[in-house]
């Protein structure tokens, strides 16, 4: 089945206000950078975005967050964004912290036809106020629901015409239970080739969770934290 | 004298085992790869994605499809494997990773520990540390044993928002390292030339103090 669209204009038909976005990443790696600055062009505003960091003050979400198209953000870890703290200490923005884990599980049970799940990440903090506690092994658990959203963008190494996915490295972190957990899933990749040119044996996202798939025009891919050691 | 970062990390290292996976945290404890005793065998899992974390690359080999969970450009050893945040945290849920290093604002003699919010002030999310420190069996904190204004961060009770209850079996400071048992602190060690009377003043939780306090040895 092919899922090729021409382009970015043609995979974000549809986003509307108010909708709920799951975009991957970890940091700026693996970041859908192309769609990203689609959304800031097509101003789209109300969203609720699900992504585990918020990006920098320019580049990634932070991009969305300047021009307050962000409504709430659902997140793990938001530190170096200066813009994202202000909006959350002045409440103009909405922020659900998740602990990490919690926050791939609840994606990845959204695309697996889970609804919930309980987990010891949280008990005694502010994150299980309000939720259900059961013992398990003499051990208490929180219950955390399912997540999903009505587009997943999701940014890949390589695609192919089916929308099967392989990520690079670090690069996949949330991409693949966000790709399962979209209503519609719009991949953005790297490079784009033809049905059997992947090795089926090492595709990481089935084409079954992706509806749209493009290759991005250029990939800044900007590095937060270069570090390095020097030459000898 | 009290010990510098790299001290720390260092006398953290030696708690390392053989065949063990190790999760690290950001500051400190990354550190800690750079004092891997000799003839131990471990791996270092970054909750990012991947086993088998090595060094920070050469100057122009970075890569930024490759980082930590500090967002750092690093590299990957021979062996090395990449994965998903769902299947990292299985790792890590499910007991697979045998220590965590993380760093703390606070520790309470109950093993409760804080450090990802100061309410009104600072905001930076708990990233995977809520769920780190909810599974880990073997968790060090890596900190400082009193802040900026010299108020301990060693307490009868955490005054910050928690990140986990009862979890902290050990802490590593510059001046020394201690146990967490019943509810209680127990200097195990002092850091070279730090007495006890100044563990003492800086310690603001119950503190039990053996008849002999070794210095730390590197």
């Amino acid at each position: 089945m092919n899922k090729v669209v021409k382009d970015v204009n043609e995979a974000l038909n549809g986003i509307q206000d108010n909708m709920t976005l799951m975009l991957g990443g970890f940091g700026l790696c693996g970041i859908p950078e192309n769609s990203i600055a689609k959304l800031v062009d097509l101003g789209v505003k109300n969203l609720t975005c699900i992504s585990n960091n918020a990006g920098v003050d320019d580049f990634g979400l932070g991009l969305l967050l300047q021009k307050k198209q962000i409504k709430k953000m659902i997140s793990s870890y938001v530190g170096e964004n200066d813009e994202f703290e202000r909006q959350m200490l002045s409440g103009e923005l909405e922020v659900d912290l998740i602990p990490q884990g919690s926050l791939a599980e609840r994606c990845r049970a959204g695309g697996a036809g889970i609804p919930a799940f309980f987990t010891p990440a949280g008990y005694g903090t502010e994150v299980a106020e309000g939720k259900e506690v059961r013992e398990y092994n003499g051990k208490p658990h929180i219950l955390e629901s399912a997540l999903t959203a009505d587009f997943a963008i999701v940014k890949a190494w390589k695609g192919d015409t089916e929308g099967n996915l392989i990520y690079k490295a670090t690069a996949r972190n949330f991409n693949p239970m966000m790709a399962m957990a979209g209503k519609i899933t719009v991949a953005e990749v790297e490079e784009l080739v033809p049905a059997g040119a992947l090795d089926p044996n090492e595709i990481h996202t089935p084409g079954i969770f992706v509806q749209r798939i493009f290759q991005g025009d250029k990939f800044k891919k900007r590095i937060e934290q270069r570090t390095i050691k020097p030459r000898a | 004298m009290a010990l510098d970062k790299n001290g720390i990390a260092q006398r953290i290292a030696q708690e390392l085992r053989n065949g063990w996976y190790v999760n690290l945290g950001i500051g400190i404890p990354t550190l800690v790869a750079n004092y891997i005793p000799e003839g131990i065998d471990v791996e270092f899992q970054s909750e990012n994605g991947i086993l088998g974390m090595g060094a920070f690359p050469f100057d122009g080999d970075e890569d930024a499809d490759l980082i930590n969970a500090g967002k750092q450009t690093i590299t990957a050893r021979k062996g090395a494997v990449y994965f998903d945040s769902a299947m990292s945290f299985a790792m890590i849920r499910g007991q697979h990773v045998q220590l965590t290093v993380l760093g703390a604002m606070e520790v309470a003699q109950n093993g409760d520990i804080a450090n990802w919010k100061i309410p009104g002030k600072m905001v930076k999310g708990m990233g995977g540390a809520m769920d780190l420190v909810a599974s880990a069996e073997n968790i060090i904190v890596a900190m400082m044993h009193t802040n900026r204004a010299g108020e301990s961060k060693i307490l009868k009770q955490c005054s910050l928002p928690l990140t986990g209850v009862g979890c902290v079996n050990k802490v590593v400071t510059e001046l020394a390292v201690l146990d967490i048992k019943d509810g209680k602190f127990h200097l195990v060690e002092r850091a070279p030339g730090v007495s006890v009377e100044e563990i003492v003043s800086k310690t603001e939780g119950e503190l039990v103090i053996p008849d002999h306090v070794p210095e730390m040895k590197f």
